[in-house]
């Protein structure tokens, strides 16, 4: 890797064309279309475009985009790769830091990360860096045998992984690079977490998991469904009585907030978590064909309280399930959302209607155990909070009602305790999330590690990823020593 | 299950124990390995199938087998009733929940409304074991719809059985048995109920203004089992909690039984299309089954 030579570029534009190249669109369905289907929205590039796109790179000599990206995937290079029409080669240049490029390309907020620190931006457009790593993770999918994955030698060494959502994936993936035998525990019947359970198929297709999953197993990985590890086994049976020379904890933020306010038992209330779950896991959206069902909202008003991307995903799903008006409440300014802008922009373009600045502060009843309406208040910002964002401070005497058949609640999680009330000894933070190091990833515990959502709270898919990455070479590095 | 592709839990033996009511053995060594009284699996019997919670009757350690009973209610348990010995069960999780609390309260009254008494009955075996005096009250519709009585009086001091058509036992509810004790001075330090919510509901009424000490196990609708959707809330003295993970055994004093009756009503139009389409086919089959265990029974 680090040994080679750098080779000279084989771009034949100049850089002071390159930065006047615009950047190149991603082709997408168009939005009245794709509002009343769950197919996915973005089509991906083609190879035309994405070498196009791949010859806008300046090529900087301290890439910026490779020091923002949590799991420092060498974008410099893999791009370069592209230039080169060296497809398979740029995916394994991906690889060598990023076991989920399929999902990366799709769902990771690049812009707060490779795209951000992107030079070009300064000058216009940043490099379509995520639209690259698309591409190219599709194309290793269609070209790629995983026959020809090379092995590492085995250790002899044993680890369980808890959670097979990006962060456990990822050390999992890194791990087996490693040559270290690893078991990966699912709770759910599917793997994938949170990318399967939360992330609707419209913008990260459940085949595309099933692939980069396909692909670990292919690695060596072991997967096992329908363990929930603190109830069916526990951390200390792992490591006692199945061997396990070390274990990773990535169960992710499990319980959902609700609000706390009048109503919330109502029928037609719904956690995000429980609504995309239903939707995403259970294939509601298919009923009757699937039995899973979910409440008929047809041409009824639906709204999502919040701005994350879960926010998103929830509403748009909601509008593809036939809502006839789709709201999404926010209780500070657009600006401060923490949504993908893509998302914001497709969500937009759907119809979805975004009341910024308002908060319901109660949810009303039809009279027989049903949402008819919220009631809401406006806010205006305030002091930036302890997250950096301005305070949304409640407008007196501004109360007005929203009338609704369905609320979706998606205005973040807490920590699961089932994992930590059943491993004595393993130390939390005052909100009940797991105490780990911010290098090693290692807990409390002995041969326990923890990383993801369980450990910061609700993050990104890629922050996640990246301390599995950390905790797979502190897991490494404990059992090469056997120090603690 | 899924372990590197295609695993299934296998049902060891299938049969019917009542009417429509149906006892699952299956192979889950890792469930049976643990599960205490009071918890429950969540399943799914194929791939287009839904996730439902159901009680875990006993379990076989060292055999990795649990018990499941099952009632032909709606399209799931019509589809888990036409299973058979042999067949398998795409996904079963668990042991989930609190187990129940088990200590020397004194005198402890167990009842059990139909398929309820499966999920009380390992906290009464419990129960007796820590050295309390059991009273079993039985309660079903009918004769056939008293379930597991005779494990039940192996594991209690007393048992009462009731039918709402005098078919067996007493004439009447199991709340109308509960009353005699209460009025006959018996001494009680705590009951524990399970079965229908009207049922759980009436035992909550009667035993607050006795002040005496009552648990009821929740069935609200679920999907994950492990806290993490919400789905299953409940409302407790105001305050939401999760059957899953909080429960699913609550104070019966402090649970909004209107709130539960409302929930689980939620998807009652959808339930009863899932019915419509596939419930005659399945319904024709699980008849056909329990005419054959019937005739196998008289033999």
């Amino acid at each position: 890797m680090s040994t080679t030579v750098p080779k000279k570029s084989s771009n034949p534009i100049p850089n002071r064309e390159r930065i006047k190249m615009p950047r190149q669109h991603m082709p997408e369905q168009p939005p009245l279309i794709r509002a009343q289907q769950f197919t996915e929205v973005n089509l991906g590039y083609s190879a035309e475009l994405a070498r196009q796109e791949a010859l806008r790179c300046i090529e900087c000599a301290k890439p910026s985009c490779t020091d923002t990206c949590p799991v420092g995937v060498k974008v410099k290079d893999f791009v370069q790769l592209i230039v080169d029409g060296d497809f398979l080669g740029a995916a394994a240049k991906i690889r060598e830091d990023n076991v989920l490029p399929a999902i990366t390309g799709r769902v990771c907020p690049q812009e707060d990360h490779c795209e951000g620190g992107c030079l070009l931006k300064k000058k216009g457009e940043s490099l379509g860096i995520g639209y690259l790593e698309r591409f190219v993770a599709d194309y290793e999918q269609q070209h790629f045998d995983v026959k020809n994955i090379v092995k590492a030698p085995p250790t002899g060494k044993k680890v369980a992984i808890v959670g097979s959502g990006p962060s456990g994936l990822t050390a999992a993936g890194d791990l087996v690079q490693r040559g270290h035998q690893v078991h990966v525990f699912e709770a759910l019947h599917e793997v994938g977490g949170v990318l399967t359970y939360g992330i609707p198929e419209f913008r990260l297709p459940k085949k595309i998991i099933r692939e980069q999953v396909d692909y670990m197993r292919a690695m060596g990985i072991e997967f096992e469904t329908d363990v929930v590890v603190g109830r069916t086994v526990t951390i200390d049976e792992l490591l006692e009585e199945e061997g396990y020379d070390a274990v990773f904890i990535g169960t992710g933020a499990g319980l959902p907030q609700f609000m706390g306010i009048p109503g919330e038992h109502l029928n037609g209330v719904y956690s995000a978590n429980e609504f995309l779950t239903r939707i995403n896991l259970m294939h509601a959206y298919e009923f009757p064909r699937y039995d899973e069902p979910m409440v008929d909202f047809r041409g009824k008003n639906v709204a999502v309280i919040g701005g994350g991307n879960t926010a998103l995903d929830a509403i748009r799903s909601a509008l593809r399930l036939g809502a006839g008006k789709a709201y999404v409440l926010y209780r500070r300014s657009e600006a401060e959302m923490p949504a993908r802008i893509e998302e914001v922009k497709h969500a937009k373009q759907e119809g979805i209607e975004f009341q910024v600045l308002a908060a319901p502060i109660e949810f009303l009843s039809d009279g027989k155990g049903w949402l008819s309406a919220a009631r809401c208040q406006k806010m205006e910002l305030g002091e930036p909070d302890a997250s950096g964002r301005r305070r949304p401070v409640p407008i007196a005497g501004s109360e007005y009602e929203v009338p609704l058949s369905v609320a979706v609640i998606a205005i973040g999680t807490s920590a699961n305790p089932i994992v930590q009330s059943t491993t004595p000894g393993l130390n939390t933070n005052k909100r009940g999330y797991i105490q780990a190091d911010e290098i090693s990833q290692r807990t409390s515990r002995k041969g326990v590690f923890a990383g993801g959502d369980i450990v910061t709270g609700s993050a990104t898919v890629i922050l996640a990823m990246g301390a599995g990455r950390r905790a797979a070479k502190g897991i490494d590095d404990f059992l090469k020593s056997g120090q603690w | 299950m899924e372990f590197d592709g295609a695993d299934v839990f296998k049902i060891i033996q299938a049969q019917f124990i009542a009417p429509g009511i149906k006892r699952f053995i299956l192979e889950a060594p890792r469930i049976a390995r643990k599960q205490r009284p009071g918890q429950f699996v969540i399943l799914r019997v194929n791939e287009t199938g839904e996730r439902i919670p159901l009680t875990i009757e006993r379990s076989d350690p060292e055999k990795g087998t649990v018990n499941l009973v099952v009632q032909s209610i709606g399209k799931t348990t019509h589809l888990l009733n036409s299973l058979e010995t042999g067949d398998s069960i795409l996904d079963i999780v668990g042991p989930l929940g609190k187990p129940s609390e088990i200590a020397n309260f004194g005198t402890v009254v167990v009842m059990g409304g139909g398929v309820g008494t499966a999920m009380a009955y390992p906290t009464a075996a419990a129960m007796k074991r820590a050295g309390n005096r059991v009273i079993t009250i039985l309660g079903g519709r009918n004769k056939d719809l008293v379930l597991l009585e005779r494990e039940m009086r192996e594991v209690s001091d007393t048992v009462f059985v009731t039918t709402d058509d005098g078919s067996y036992g007493d004439r009447g509810l199991v709340t109308d048995k509960l009353r005699q004790l209460i009025e006959n001075g018996t001494r009680i330090d705590l009951v524990l109920a399970v079965g229908p919510i009207p049922m759980m509901r009436a035992v909550a009424e009667m035993t607050r203004k006795e002040r005496i000490r009552t648990v009821v196990s929740l069935n609200p609708i679920m999907i994950d089992g492990t806290g993490m959707c919400g789905g299953c809330r409940v409302l407790i003295e105001g305050k939401s909690e999760f059957a899953c993970v909080d429960g699913p055994e609550f104070d019966a004093h402090r649970v909004d039984f209107a709130v539960l009756v409302q929930r689980n009503s939620m998807y009652r139009d959808a339930e009863k299309r899932s019915m419509d389409d596939f419930g005659p086919e399945l319904e024709k089959r699980a008849m056909e089954l329990e005419m054959a265990c019937a005739l196998e029974a008289k033999r």
